[in-house]
């Protein structure tokens, strides 16, 4: 077995320093090495976009990251959202438009759609749709997570 | 008081109750709980398809620091068979008869350590031949897959005729087989003015519920299970884990975590259940089993594969005169519910529309292939594809609009099929003219066919197709109950204890609806409890879009006991009548006039403090009476059916193949809206989960091994292409329901693939009778087509 490496990065802003084997992926280490696990396992290979968490402000699949990479970066998973004022409001939408079914896919979306609308506000639905192509959800057939979306990047 | 507070809650959009938790990561399903001491369970699974095993050498395995059990068949010689018909031990021993089938499992200190355990057992196969086709199977001299197994008496062999000569075949490999009649076939075809005929192929698709499979087994100092499980069937689990166990079912407890997706998959126990249980016995720790995606991909049960004969006629006025169907169907290894779905698919073609004679026979038969589940729409959208395209080639045979057609045979309220359903409400014709008339389908339609040989290869389609489907209930088991304990604390606040099961469905908010519309109360006022055995009443589970038709009905039976307590504590202090009371916005109120009379939460305050009240109210629910199905399929096997329609609009590029999905309208008969919110979503989930059936998804199975074990390859629809949806909802205010709602779950996928056939069928005057229609198949079924036009010309 690899040795494990130490690392230090910001985790939802706030320092944090663990020992990791260089093989593990960052999402592994979010759910079992650190115990955050609103992260979900969907497929392990960048499909399904359920661990999509932010490295450096940008949403990444956190399966096909290596934990050792966020060495000296600043990672965001959807328990680093809780004060997050726009992720708030894209939380709110998703709970009121019925975005949210049997909900494992939810915060991968929640995280996708927040940098969506932070970036591209006044994105219209084929530009969301576009936007949150990279994750999968089996249960809502996408139109309310659209409609949630939308209802937030059209917001002033 | 303000008028807001008495509004009813029935209809509203009101968002899910654990839909906060689940957006802001909170929601603990099982891959996230984890319990003190637990070891990592993994499973070793075959690498052929078919093979007798000649020895498995684990020592290396057992070896490994870290490890705390491996066990094989050979270490659990009391296991039993699981499954709907006993035949899949979950060690396999002797054979191996499909790729995905468990051979020995281990328990180590973590995922690593188990993994590299795995990869120590030594496993020697002979290999069998191997049967990957159903008509290979049944061919004579085929070998036996489970010789073990007495064969199946067919009652009507004349069901293998498509196929095969019934006296010369391999009958030993058919796992299944059901026989239903009504009328006499010959005298319909006899009296009809136009006969069709055709094969239709339906392929593998498997539900790919976002969350994979996993258990926790964790055996108490008492000797008791405490499972952790993904069940859709808490109740019957209990008492089938105590079977495979040789225990009191009483001495097991299952605990649902929040399910990560159901639809169907979870309503049979697999191998990976039984043998986290035995691990965790053999290495007295608990063992937590998680599936990797690929594992889900191969391990789980997929909607079952059938190949469709059918036969329709039709008199020229366009009146149905009779239908006769062969299914055959490929049951995998070994047989879970798949093999069932005949009972589904026989409402449909005996009683979607009015037919005077039918018969259906089939049979479903072992190969080496994975096996077929349950799977939401059960059958049903594999007899809808088939019975739906008929209707189109019956209306062309006999120079018919498709509307009109449907329209001429769709069943009526109040009618009882010759296989002895009574339809009590039925809004087949109201969805069928609210589709029509809001898609606009007659003028397109005509459009569309005219368009057919003009110049172009960009080509609009529009096809419609209708489906039944159970909505009140299914008389599967002997009982179709739910149980409800609700209890009323001083605070006016209660705790709804269910027997159902929320998988996301959004069963929690409705049945809380319901509960609250009863007594007055908002939605913050009701907490649920669903997912323990040792407290929850008893249910069957989630399946058959049950859930709101019998759980409802249930979760008012209690609401209304309530009620009634109440309003008897209210008519001694007030000195009126029970029936002079109502309850609304939190406060008692009189009936009448409306005025308040005094805070409910307040009057529960004193009915505990003076009154000694029982507040605690028990209500089951079961099915109302009814003709029980017989033997011959005739009877009732709901308390009421949900009907809808839906058009699907498609652009078709005709050098591409590429079918494009525009636009889904769609009218469903669902009694009555209870959750707006709710019921779009169920409706437009479904409706994408079709979409991905007619188009995308296609489990590719060869030899026996799966080729796109993998969302990379397996094509799950994405945001940017699902259609345009235009949903109307027929309320006909079923009389048995809950308020008046009827099952709707499973409904809005099983339209889909046939519409969309039709469509293609509009688009090009081709009819494709094979899924799924990917760019590939559709362009080389065309060019098929156009080769035989050209021989005719020459």
């Amino acid at each position: 077995m690899p040795l494990d490496q130490e690392i230090e990065f910001t985790l939802n802003g706030g320092p944090r320093r663990v020992a990791v084997n260089p093989e593990m992926s960052a999402l592994t280490m979010l759910r079992e090495t650190l115990g955050l696990t609103g992260t979900k396992y969907g497929c392990g290979e960048g499909e399904c976009g359920a661990c999509t968490v932010l490295l450096d402000g940008r949403p990444v699949n956190a399966c096909l990251l290596f934990a050792v990479d966020c060495d000296g970066r600043e990672l965001v998973t959807i328990e680093g959202l809780a004060s997050d004022p726009v992720a708030g409001r894209v939380q709110q939408a998703f709970v009121e438009y019925g975005a949210v079914q049997c909900g494992f896919c939810t915060p991968g979306f929640v995280m996708q759609a927040k940098t969506l609308v932070e970036r591209h506000l006044g994105a219209d639905r084929n530009a969301i749709a576009r936007g949150i192509e990279g994750n999968l959800c089996r249960c809502t057939g996408y139109r309310k997570i659209i409609d949630a979306i939308a209802s937030v990047a059209s917001a002033k | 008081m303000g008028k807001a507070e008495t509004e009813s809650l029935i209809g509203k959009r009101i968002p899910k109750m654990d839909a906060p938790d689940k957006a802001s990561g909170k929601t603990r399903y099982i891959d996230d709980v984890n319990v003190p001491g637990q070891l990592i369970g993994r499973i070793l699974r075959s690498s052929r398809v078919h093979a007798r095993i000649k020895s498995i050498d684990t020592a290396a395995a057992r070896a490994l620091p870290g490890v705390h059990a491996v066990l094989t068949a050979a270490d659990v010689p009391d296991q039993r068979a699981i499954g709907v018909s006993k035949d899949n031990l979950p060690f396999k021993g002797d054979v191996v008869r499909s790729l995905r089938d468990e051979i020995a499992a281990v328990a180590a200190e973590t995922e690593e350590v188990a993994a590299a355990a795995l990869k120590l057992i030594r496993v020697e196969y002979e290999d069998l031949p191997l049967l990957t086709d159903p008509l290979e199977a049944l061919k004579p001299g085929a070998t036996l897959i489970h010789p073990e197994r007495e064969p199946v008496a067919l009652k009507h062999p004349e069901a293998l005729r498509p196929w095969y000569d019934p006296d010369n075949c391999q009958t030993g490999n058919i796992a299944m087989s059901f026989d239903y009649t009504q009328g006499d076939v010959a005298r319909g075809e006899a009296e009809s003015d136009a006969v069709v005929e055709d094969s239709f192929r339906l392929h593998y698709v498997t539900h790919c519920c976002m969350g994979v499979s996993g258990v926790i087994a964790d055996f108490q100092s008492n000797g008791n299970l405490l499972l952790y499980s993904n069940t859709q069937v808490p109740f019957l689990h209990r008492r089938e884990f105590a079977e495979v166990l040789g225990i009191d079912p009483g001495r097991i407890r299952i605990i649902q975590p929040p399910i990560g997706g159901g639809f169907g998959s979870k309503l049979d126990i697999y191998p990976f259940e039984p043998i986290a249980v035995f691990l965790a016995r053999a290495a007295r720790r608990p063992v937590k089993l998680i599936f990797t995606r690929e594992e889900e991909f191969i391990a789980s049960p997929t909607r079952q594969p059938v190949l469709i004969r059918l036969r329709s006629g039709v008199k020229k006025d366009g009146t149905l005169t009779f239908r006769s169907v062969t299914t055959l169907h490929d049951n995998g290894a070994y047989t879970s519910w798949g093999a069932t779905t005949p009972f589904v698919m026989m409402q449909t073609f005996s009683s979607l529309y009015r037919v005077p004679h039918c018969d259906y026979h089939t049979v479903a038969v072992y190969t080496n292939n994975p096996y077929a589940g349950s799977f939401r729409g059960y059958g049903n959208l594999q007899a809808t594809f088939a019975v739906e395209q008929h209707m189109d080639r019956l209306a062309e045979a006999i120079g018919m609009a498709p509307l009109a057609l449907r329209l001429a045979n769709a069943q009526n309220p109040g009618e009882v099929t010759p296989q002895g359903m009574h339809f009590k409400t039925c809004g087949l014709k109201e969805c069928l003219s609210t589709v029509a008339e809001r898609s606009g389908f007659e003028a397109k339609f005509r459009a569309n066919r005219d368009n057919q040989r003009m110049p172009g290869t960009l080509k609009r389609g529009i096809g419609m197709a209708s489906m039944l489907h159970v909505g009140g209930g299914a008389k599967i088991y002997p009982s179709d109950g739910c149980g409800t304990i609700l209890k009323l604390d001083d605070f006016a606040h209660v705790t709804l204890i269910t027997g159902a099961s929320e998988i996301g469905q959004g069963s929690e908010t409705v049945l809380s609806q319901l509960v609250c519309e009863e007594l007055g109360l908002p939605m913050s006022s009701i907490t649920v409890v669903n997912n323990d055995t040792d407290i929850t009443p008893w249910d069957v589970g989630v399946h058959a879009s049950r859930t709101t038709f019998i759980a409802g009905n249930s979760a008012i039976g209690a609401a209304k006991k309530a009620r009634e307590k109440i309003f008897a504590a209210a008519a001694k202090k007030f000195d009126l009548p029970a029936e002079a009371f109502a309850l609304r916005g939190g406060l008692l109120v009189r009936a009448d006039t409306g005025e308040t009379l005094i805070d409910l939460a307040k009057f529960l305050r004193s009915m505990h403090f003076s009154e000694k009240a029982e507040l605690v109210m028990t209500s089951f629910y079961y099915e109302p009476p009814s003709h029980h199905q017989d033997k011959e399929f005739k009877g009732d096997v709901s308390a009421a059916y949900a009907w809808a329609t839906q058009a699907c609009e498609i652009e078709l590029d005709t050098t591409s193949g590429m079918v494009k999905l525009l636009k889904v309208t769609g009218a469903h008969d669902v009694g009555r809206v209870l959750n707006r919110l709710g019921i779009e979503g169920q409706i437009e989930g479904g409706i994408v989960m079709g979409q991905g059936y007619a188009l995308t998804e296609d489990l590719m199975v060869k030899d026996g091994r799966i080729r796109n074990p993998g969302f990379r390859d397996y094509k799950l629809v994405t945001a940017p292409e699902i259609p345009e949806m235009d949903i109307s909802f027929i309320e006909t205010m079923d009389g048995e329901g809950p308020q008046g709602a009827k099952g709707v779950g499973e409904a809005p996928a099983i339209c889909m693939a046939a519409a969309v056939a039709n469509a293609i069928a509009n688009a090009t005057g081709v009819r494709i009778t094979e899924l799924p229609f990917t760019p590939e198949n559709v362009y080389r079924a065309l060019a098929a087509a156009r080769a035989q036009a050209g021989q005719r010309a020459a």
